[in-house]
C-alpha cells in the first residue's frame, strides 16, 4: 500500500514524453498516444472518401484526389495506425507481464518509437508534393509512374519497416531472457506469446518488403528496369514480394489483438482459459502458415493456374488455427460469470467480427469465388471485419483494460458502454453492406459507381459517420479520466497476470522486488485474488 | 542504490538458462531478418537472369578478378576468427593487429568491387542498360554497402581494443561484430555463385 501511495502522490512530468525515454513504459504510451493520433488521421481521410461515394458521381473529390486520399487512409491506417499501436502494447506490457526491469534493449526500443514520426511526416508530407496514389498496395506501374510524393512514400514504409523490425528483435530477446524467476515458456500471458508470434513473423516478412520498396524507389529514382514491362521488367514480380510481406501483415495485425482478447475472456470470465497450450501453439502455426499462402492475393494476376490450387489449400488451413482460438475463447466463457465490462464488450465484439472476416476469408481463398468477386467492394468489406471489427477492436478492448494500469485511474464506464455500442453498430453498418455491393459487382477504387448502388452506399457512409462520432466518447472518456478520474487500485479486476501486481502506475522500476513466478497466469476459480476494492481478500471464483 | 544500467544487467537470468546471451540473440535475430532481405534481392536477380537474361552483358563479368576478390573477403572472415582468439587469450594487442588486417582486407574488397563497376560501365553494362543490369548492381551494390558498414564498424571495434576496453572474458564486442562480419561474408559466397558461376 505504501509503494501505492507513493506512487499516486508522484507528479507526472508530461515532458518526458517529449524526450529520447529509454523507460519502455513511457515508450509504450509514446506508442499508443502518437499512433492514435494516426489513426484519427486515417479516420478522417476515410470519411472524405465515404463522403465522396455518398452518391454517384465526383462531387468533391475528382478521380485523382480520390485515389490520393483513399493510398493515405489505406497507408496510414495500416503502417502508423495497427502494426505500431500494437507494438506500443507490446512494449507496455511485455516486460511487466514477464515481470522484467524493462526492455533487453532500451535505446534500440527509443530508437524504434523515434523512427515513427519521422516516417509519418514524410508519409503526410507526401501529400503536398504531388501525393502517392497507387493504394497502399503500391502496385506498379501505377507506383512507378505516380508523382514525387510515392517516393516519399517508398521511404516511409522502409522507415516504419525497420521501426517494426528492432521493435521485433527487442520483443524476441526480452521474451527469451528477461523472464521472471519460475516463469517458463508455457506460463507467458497469451498476450505474450501472441507478441512472441508477431514479431517472429516481421523478422521474416518485412525484410522482404524493404527490398521490394527499394527496387521500387530505384525504379523512380536512379532509372531501373525492374518493373519496365518494355525492358522486360515483370510487375508480378512485385505483386509475389508485396503480398508475401503483406499477407503476414494481416497476422502481425491480428495475433496480437488476439493475444489481448485471450487476456481479458478469463479475467471477466472468472474461469481458466480454456486450450491455454492450444492457443499459444495456435498463434506459432499462423505465423507459420502465413508465410506460404501470399498468392492467394494473385488468383486473377495471370499467375499459372496449376500454382493456384496449393494456395488455396494454405490459405484454407490457416481457419485451422485460427478456428482452435475461437473455440478456446467460447470454451472459456462458457459457464463463466461474465462481468459485461468495457473490455469484455469489445472482447466479445472482436469474436462476433472477426468470425465474419475470417470466414469471408475463406470464401476469398477460394479460387471460382475468387475470380467473381476479386477487387469488389466484398474485398473491401472482408478486409474492414477483419481490420477494424477484428484487430481495432482488440486495441480498444485493450486500451480500457490496461487504462487503469497505464494511468493509474479508472476510466467511465458508462462512456465506455456508449463508445461500444456506437462503435460495434457503426463497423457492422459501414462494412455489411459492403458485401453485398460487391456480390453485385460494385469494383473497390474506384470514385464513381452506377446508380443501382446508392442505397448500400449511402448505408456504408452513414456507418462510417457513425465510427468518426464513436471515437469521441472515447477521446473524452481517455482524457478527462486520465486528468481528473477516480485512482485505481494496482488490480482493479483481480487478475492474475504479473502486471497487475504492481502499483498503478508501476514505479519506473516496475517492482519493487523481483517478481517470483508463483501461481499460473489463469488459475481463476482454483486460487485467490488479492483485491484491495473487495476487501483484503476475494476469491478469484467469485 | 545501483544504477538502473547496473540492475539492467543482472536482468538476464532466465537468457542464461537457456544459454543465451541477449546481445548474441539479438544480433541473430537482425541477421535472420538480413537473411530474408537479400532473399528478397537474390529471387530479384535469379528472377531477371533467368526469364530475361541478357548474354552479353553477363559475358562481361571478370570471374577471375572477383574470385581474388572473393578470396581476399573470405581471408578476412579468417583474420577476425583469429582476433576472437587472441582476445580470449587475453591478447588485446594481437586483437588490434587482427582487425587492422581485417578492415584492410574489406577496404581491398571494396576497392575491387568500385573497379569492376567502373570496368562494366565502360563496356556498357550500367543500372539503366537492362533488368540485368539493374538487378546487378542492385544486389553488388547493397552487399558491397554492408561490407562498408562492417568496415567502419571494424574501426569502431579497433579503437576500443585500443583503448583496452576488450579482456579475456570481456569481448562480446567482439564477437558481435565477428557474426555480422561472417554473415556479410557468407551472403558473398552465394551471391559469387549465383552472379558469376552459374
Amino acid at each position: 500500500m505504501s509503494v501505492n501511495t507513493a506512487a499516486m502522490t508522484e507528479k507526472v512530468d508530461w515532458r518526458k514524453y517529449f524526450t529520447w525515454n529509454t523507460d519502455h513504459k513511457v515508450i509504450g504510451i509514446q506508442y499508443l498516444v502518437t499512433t492514435f493520433f494516426f489513426f484519427i488521421v486515417g479516420g478522417a481521410l476515410a470519411m472524405l472518401v465515404r463522403t465522396e461515394l455518398g452518391q454517384p458521381g465526383t462531387d468533391l473529390l475528382d478521380g485523382v484526389e480520390y485515389n490520393r486520399f483513399l493510398t493515405n487512409h489505406g497507408s496510414v491506417m495500416i503502417f502508423l495506425w495497427i502494426i505500431p499501436v500494437l507494438a506500443g502494447f507490446g512494449n507496455y506490457l511485455i516486460p511487466l507481464m514477464i515481470g522484467a526491469r524493462d526492455m533487453a534493449f532500451p535505446n534500440l526500443n527509443a530508437l524504434s518509437f523515434w523512427l515513427i514520426p519521422p516516417a509519418g511526416v514524410l508519409m503526410i508530407a507526401s501529400f503536398f508534393v504531388g501525393s502517392a496514389e497507387s493504394g497502399w498496395t503500391a502496385y506498379v506501374p501505377l507506383s512507378v509512374t505516380a508523382p514525387l510524393g510515392q517516393t516519399l512514400w517508398a521511404v516511409s514504409v522502409i522507415i516504419l519497416g525497420v521501426s517494426s523490425l528492432l521493435g521485433a528483435i527487442n520483443f524476441v530477446t526480452t521474451t527469451l531472457t528477461m523472464r521472471a524467476e519460475g516463469m517458463g515458456f508455457w506460463d507467458l500471458p497469451l498476450f505474450v506469446w501472441g507478441m512472441l508470434a508477431t514479431a517472429l513473423m516481421i523478422l521474416v516478412a518485412t525484410p522482404m518488403l524493404t527490398a521490394g520498396l527499394i527496387l521500387i524507389a530505384l525504379d523512380r529514382v536512379a532509372g531501373t528496369l525492374f518493373f519496365d514491362v518494355a525492358a522486360g521488367g515483370d510487375p508480378v514480380f512485385w505483386q509475389n514480394i508485396f503480398w508475401f510481406y503483406s499477407h503476414p501483415a494481416v497476422y502481425i495485425m491480428i495475433l496480437p489483438g488476439m493475444g489481448i482478447i485471450s487476456e481479458i475472456f478469463p479475467v471477466f470470465s472468472r474461469k481458466p482459459i480454456f486450450g491455454y497450450k492450444a492457443i499459444a501453439i495456435s498463434s506459432m502455426a499462423i505465423s507459420v502458415l502465413g508465410l506460404t499462402v501470399w498468392a492467394h492475393h494473385m488468383f486473377t494476376s495471370g499467375m499459372n493456374p496449376a500454382l493456384r490450387i496449393p494456395y488455396m489449400i494454405t490459405s484454407m488451413i490457416i481457419a485451422v488455427p485460427t478456428g482452435i482460438k475461437i473455440f478456446s475463447w467460447l470454451g472459456t466463457i462458457w459457464d463463466g460469470k461474465l462481468r459485461f465490462t468495457t473490455p469484455m464488450l469489445f472482447a466479445l465484439g472482436f469474436i462476433s467480427m472477426f468470425l465474419i472476416g475470417g470466414i469471408t476469408g475463406i470464401f476469398l481463398a477460394s479460387i471460382p469465388v475468387d475470380l467473381h468477386v476479386h477487387d469488389t467492394y466484398f474485398v473491401v468489406a472482408h478486409l474492414h471485419f477483419v481490420l477494424f471489427g477484428g484487430s481495432v477492436s482488440a486495441v480498444y478492448a485493450g486500451l480500457y483494460y490496461w487504462f487503469p494500469k497505464i494511468t493509474g485511474r479508472k476510466y467511465d464506464e458508462r462512456l465506455g458502454k456508449v463508445h461500444f455500442w456506437m462503435n460495434f453498430i457503426g463497423t457492422n453498418l459501414s462494412y455489411l453492406p459492403m458485401f453485398l455491393a460487391g456480390l453485385l459487382g460494385m469494383p473497390r477504387r474506384v470514385v464513381d459507381y452506377a446508380p443501382e448502388f446508392t442505397g448500400v452506399n449511402q448505408l456504408a457512409t452513414v456507418g462510417a459517420y457513425l465510427l468518426g462520432l464513436s471515437t469521441l466518447p472515447f477521446l473524452y472518456n481517455a482524457i478527462v479520466s486520465w486528468a481528473r478520474g477516480p485512482r485505481a487500485e494496482s488490480n482493479p479486476w483481480r487478475a492474475l497476470t504479473l502486471e497487475w501486481t504492481t502499483s498503478s502506475p508501476p514505479p519506473e522500476h516496475n517492482f519493487d522486488e523481483r517478481p517470483v513466478m508463483k501461481i499460473w497466469p489463469y488459475s481463476y476459480g482454483e486460487v485467490e485474488v488479492e483485491s484491495e476494492a473487495t476487501g483484503p481478500v476475494a476469491s478469484a471464483g467469485d | 542504490m545501483e544504477s538502473n544500467a547496473a540492475l539492467h544487467k543482472q536482468e538476464f537470468k532466465a537468457g542464461h538458462q537457456l544459454g543465451l546471451d541477449h546481445k548474441k540473440l539479438g544480433m541473430w535475430l537482425f541477421l535472420s531478418s538480413e537473411v530474408m532481405f537479400f532473399g528478397g534481392l537474390i529471387s530479384a536477380f535469379l528472377h531477371f537472369k533467368i526469364n530475361t537474361p541478357s548474354p552479353a552483358e553477363s559475358a562481361l563479368l571478370d570471374v577471375a578478378l572477383i574470385g581474388v576478390n572473393t578470396f581476399i573477403l573470405l581471408t578476412s572472415s579468417f583474420t577476425v576468427v583469429l582476433g576472437l582468439a587472441a582476445i580470449q587469450r587475453g591478447n588485446s594487442r594481437a586483437l588490434a593487429g587482427y582487425l587492422g588486417l581485417t578492415i584492410l582486407l574489406g577496404a581491398v574488397f571494396l576497392t575491387g568491387q568500385v573497379y569492376e563497376f567502373k570496368m562494366l560501365y565502360q563496356e556498357g553494362m550500367t543500372l539503366q542498360s537492362s533488368v540485368y543490369g539493374s538487378s546487378f548492381y542492385t544486389l553488388t551494390g547493397f552487399h558491397g554497402l554492408h561490407v562498408l558498414i562492417g568496415v567502419v564498424w571494424a574501426v569502431f571495434v579497433l579503437v576500443n581494443a585500443l583503448r583496452g576496453r576488450y579482456a579475456e572474458n570481456e569481448h562480446g564486442g567482439v564477437e558481435i561484430f565477428g557474426l555480422y562480419w561472417h554473415f556479410v561474408d557468407i551472403v558473398w559466397i552465394v551471391l559469387f555463385t549465383i552472379i558469376y558461376l552459374v
